[in-house]
């Protein structure tokens, strides 16, 4: 595996020299509905047939808060900050005692969403972006960031096929006054794609059409991995 | 949401900072018995109690999960919960909010801890600043054996063990404080706070700190105009 030295965004964790972080860190972002899970287990698989060793991250996942953002989530009850900071913590728990254990290791760590999908719904819930920045200067800059781009009408097509239920907060329902869930849905997926779009200019997102069938994603995906991890002849493809 | 909110409100902010055993959440109580009793609208608030938050904040105590970084955000999502739910809406109803350990609290333990000073004063940039600070200094030595002699049980991260100071935690808990008491002096110049020599009596301290609110608060206009029910 070819290194390259790893940053943190601001000033970062104390104590946490990045450049013996040896690993990669793989972000994978994307609504709901576009994927991304599929595609985590996908690479895992690939990955560790290869031979790596991976670690899996993702929102509402620590053990200091997950539990607690999760209850907090069913009552409604927290306001757009509190909400952004609790986010904050959640992912700097895992950025501590798993992104940065597993990096050192020389693993390669798969995030499920990363800074971004934090990002992007605080700003479309009207908070200060250069706020929401400074909170997650201490997050490393990732490796590659692939965002699954899928329109809002085929995300809700393919959650409904699943679960035949739209999630509250994905369909923005704390911040659009009116309308059914469904135009809901569509209305807020439209607005976190247009601040997706502006992060790309800014964080150099690769952009991946994630609407074709989840092989040919997948085998994108695999090829662009490759050439980061500097072997691609090693891996099967 | 503005960096820094400058735009005035009705309400006024009434916030006491200091070490452990400084005397301060004494003092704050008297101040708001005093307002109680004489009819203003006044709210209490303190720190580290958010109903939400606070379950986690116990549970990553309690099993030592809680890095400088955690324990830094974790406790400004505790904060940003009370500011956004009760001080915040409280100051434009116009009330008196009386804070015991505002973000100068965070501001002081988490760069004791070795978090990026201007990181931490980023991550609270949503909270405006009070409109009067009693910083309540006392000789180091004094703070330390009014807790150390009343409360020997000192707490892993109240004591400072995360960082490592010593394996003795009384001997931990006095070097900690003394970094925060570091940053405490360094942060009642910066944002200018109201020093009070705490090694006095209570009732002597609280003449002071009552002539200094109403020297500095029209206390007049926070009276309540309805009646109780």
């Amino acid at each position: 595996m070819t290194t390259t030295a790893k940053r943190f965004f601001g000033q970062g964790l104390p104590g946490v020299d990045p450049a013996t972080l040896r690993g990669k860190l793989i972000v994978i972002e994307g609504s709901d509905g576009s994927g991304r899970t599929t595609h985590i287990n996908l690479l895992r698989d690939w990955l560790e047939r290869s031979g790596y060793a991976t670690e899996e991250v993702g929102l509402k996942r620590s053990m200091l808060v997950s539990e607690e953002l999760e209850q907090a989530k069913q009552g409604n009850t927290l306001g757009p900050i509190t909400q952004s900071l609790f986010y904050a913590t959640d992912f700097a728990d895992q950025l501590e005692n798993k992104i940065v254990p597993a990096l050192r290791s020389s693993f390669i760590v798969l995030a499920d969403r990363y800074i971004y999908t934090m990002m992007a719904r605080a700003i479309v819930r009207r908070l200060d972006g250069e706020w929401v920045k400074q909170v997650y200067s201490i997050a490393l800059i990732p490796d590659a960031v692939f965002y699954l781009e899928v329109p809002p009408k085929v995300l809700a097509e393919r959650i409904y096929r699943k679960n035949q239920l739209l999630d509250y907060w994905e369909s923005g329902m704390d911040i659009l006054r009116g309308g059914d869930m469904y135009t809901n849905f569509i209305k807020y997926q439209r607005m976190m794609v247009s601040e997706f779009k502006k992060m790309q200019q800014t964080y150099g997102f690769d952009v991946v059409n994630g609407n074709r069938s989840p092989k040919l994603v997948s085998k994108d995906l695999q090829a662009k991995i490759a050439g980061i991890l500097g072997n691609g002849a090693e891996l099967g493809q | 949401m503005m960096m820094i909110p400058q735009s005035a409100l009705p309400g006024r902010l009434i916030a006491v900072e200091g070490l452990d055993g400084s005397g301060k959440s004494t003092q704050i109580y008297l101040v708001k018995r005093w307002l109680e009793l004489e009819g203003y609208k006044v709210f209490f608030t303190e720190w580290n109690s958010s109903l939400l938050v606070k379950q986690a904040t116990k549970k990553g105590k309690k099993r030592q999960l809680l890095t400088p970084t955690t324990f830094a955000l974790i406790h400004c999502t505790d904060f940003a919960d009370r500011y956004e739910r009760e001080i915040l809406p409280l100051l434009s109803a116009g009330h008196i909010v009386l804070a015991d350990r505002y973000v100068y609290t965070a501001f002081a333990r988490d760069a004791a801890r070795g978090c990026d000073r201007e990181w931490i004063r980023k991550i609270y940039a949503y909270a405006r600043h009070p409109d009067l600070t009693f910083f309540f200094d006392v000789p180091l030595e004094t703070a330390l054996n009014r807790i150390l002699e009343g409360r020997p049980q000192l707490k892993y991260y109240e004591a400072g063990m995360d960082q490592h100071l010593s394996h003795d935690p009384v001997e931990s808990f006095k070097l900690f404080q003394a970094k925060v008491y570091k940053e405490y002096l360094a942060l009642a110049k910066e944002y200018r706070f109201v020093k009070i020599d705490s090694s006095r009596a209570p009732d002597e301290m609280h003449r002071e700190v009552r002539q200094l609110i109403q020297d500095r608060i029209e206390l007049p206009r926070y009276k309540w105009r309805t009646r109780q029910a």
